[in-house]
């Protein structure tokens, strides 16, 4: 894919709103629920993933393209990407640490979380999938990842919302969260078609 | 399949994880963060159950509010006097003598000895069974012996042996979780010298106290006159023993006609 204003703006397009990570994929779904109660934590996680889904899609680009076809160990890719990951997000915890501690107080138990998170691996993954190059890789990294910030933003504001209103007792929490999440990906159907390349 | 890709794979894999490794361990020396080293004794001299018994999510959370003087040091109460000593040398404060104390269980209500009410068959937790009721038994004030209690233990120093809870006073910490678990308030904390207690908190009046448990206060006032020091005390129906004045003399344990007083060894 060569690299022109047009297809970078369709590729923008369809990673953040058609391809969403959650709502047309289903990747993440757990920090999804599980860090949207506040706008505010909810930001904070999504521009967590943002760094590392970036970091980890230039990474394991390396790791595939220079490890693992020489040697023919493609069926290695899981194993390999999550052992990238899990790394990538110790060591980006401890210099964070050490060099910006704002920023870490702030993520705080996001970063680890992060680890665990299906829709790093499932980005990585899908770079490879459709053999994007080092620099489409880690645009996807990138805008996917803002796909799922926009997603966590968006749902912590419903859910600051329901806080408020006046639910049936046995929707309260849980169960409506999934009805909104549910709803919000019938929304984002509504992309579909939108940025195909 | 051959041995070589075999050994490529390993080698791939284990490759990766040396060299992540190194590089980890490299980052952590590099980018190490020194920690107050207060905070590491603080957080070795504490029991590290965990229990949550000084109010913190966890030993670390206290470590940290005790090293910042934020929180007192005297609330690790299954560390004991050994982590309040330590505490107070860490953080240069003075060691208060405390007194240790213990969760007893202020009830014999063992199976046979009170009433049934009826046969509880629900689910098997005191909370939902006192709810019902006035709960499974005759009295509502003793154990029901469903043993939530017992779950909340994480000294192991609790079980159910007919139909009522027993507490094992040598694993028992005094962290205070089955008392703050307790539906009834039947377990209280009590200092470990104490060794005549009332196992009774029936309050009703003398009659339907003995009506409803062979071993219930019925508020004589025998002990009152037997006890030389003035220790034990009837009030609201049910008698109580003050462990300041009370000498452990036994005299009250003779002439309880219920045999609601005990004496510890």
């Amino acid at each position: 894919m060569e690299l022109t204003l047009t297809n970078f703006l369709l590729f923008m397009v369809n990673c953040i709103l058609t391809n969403n990570f959650i709502f047309s994929r289903y990747l993440g779904c757990c920090p999804f629920l599980g860090v949207s109660s506040k706008v505010e934590t909810a930001t904070g996680m999504g521009l967590a993933v943002t760094f590392v889904m970036a970091l980890a899609s230039l990474f394991t680009y390396l790791v595939y393209h220079y490890i693992l076809v020489p040697l023919q160990l493609t069926y290695l890719i899981t194993i390999s990407f999550i052992l990238v990951i899990a790394s990538l997000v110790q060591f980006v915890e401890m210099f964070m640490k050490k060099s910006m501690p704002a920023l870490y107080n702030a993520l705080g138990i996001y970063l680890p979380l992060i680890t665990t998170n299906c829709a790093v691996l499932g980005a990585t993954i899908l770079n490879i999938d459709n053999s994007y190059n080092l620099l489409w890789s880690v645009l996807n990294g990138v805008f996917g990842a803002l796909g799922f910030l926009l997603a966590i933003v968006l749902m912590a504001g419903v859910r600051e919302r329901l806080e408020a209103s006046n639910i049936p007792k046995s929707f309260k929490g849980f169960p409506i969260s999934l009805v909104v999440a549910g709803l919000m990906s019938v929304a984002f159907l509504g992309f579909a078609g939108l940025g195909k390349m | 399949m051959n041995a070589q890709a075999i050994l490529y794979a390993a080698g791939v894999m284990g490759g990766l994880g040396v060299v992540f490794g190194l590089i980890l361990t490299f980052a952590s020396k590099k980018f190490a963060v020194p920690v107050d080293e207060r905070f590491t004794l603080a957080r070795d001299a504490m029991a590290g159950a965990n229990c949550g018994a000084c109010g913190y999510p966890g030993c670390d959370a206290y470590a940290h509010a005790v090293v910042k003087g934020e929180a007192p040091i005297d609330l690790c109460t299954p560390g004991g006097q050994k982590t309040l000593n330590e505490l107070a040398k860490i953080m240069g404060q003075e060691a208060e003598e405390t007194e240790p104390v213990v969760a007893r269980v202020l009830c014999q209500g063992e199976t046979g000895v009170v009433k049934p009410r009826y046969d509880y068959s629900g689910p098997q937790t005191c909370h939902t069974a006192v709810g019902l009721a006035g709960g499974p038994t005759m009295c509502q004030w003793g154990c029901v012996g469903l043993g939530d209690c017992v779950r909340v233990c994480r000294f192991d120093a609790m079980k159910i042996e007919n139909g009522i809870v027993v507490i094992d006073e040598d694993k028992c910490t005094a962290c205070g979780m089955c008392v703050k678990e307790c539906p009834r308030s039947v377990i209280k904390l009590l200092p470990k010298k104490a060794r005549v207690t009332v196992r009774c908190q029936n309050t009703a009046a003398p009659r339907d106290a003995k009506e409803a448990c062979d071993k219930a206060c019925i508020s004589c006032k025998r002990c009152e006159r037997a006890c030389e020091y003035d220790a034990i005390h009837v009030n609201n129906f049910v008698a109580l023993i003050d462990p300041v004045k009370c000498t452990l003399c036994g005299a009250c344990v003779k002439v309880c006609p219920t045999k609601c007083i005990e004496q510890l060894p």
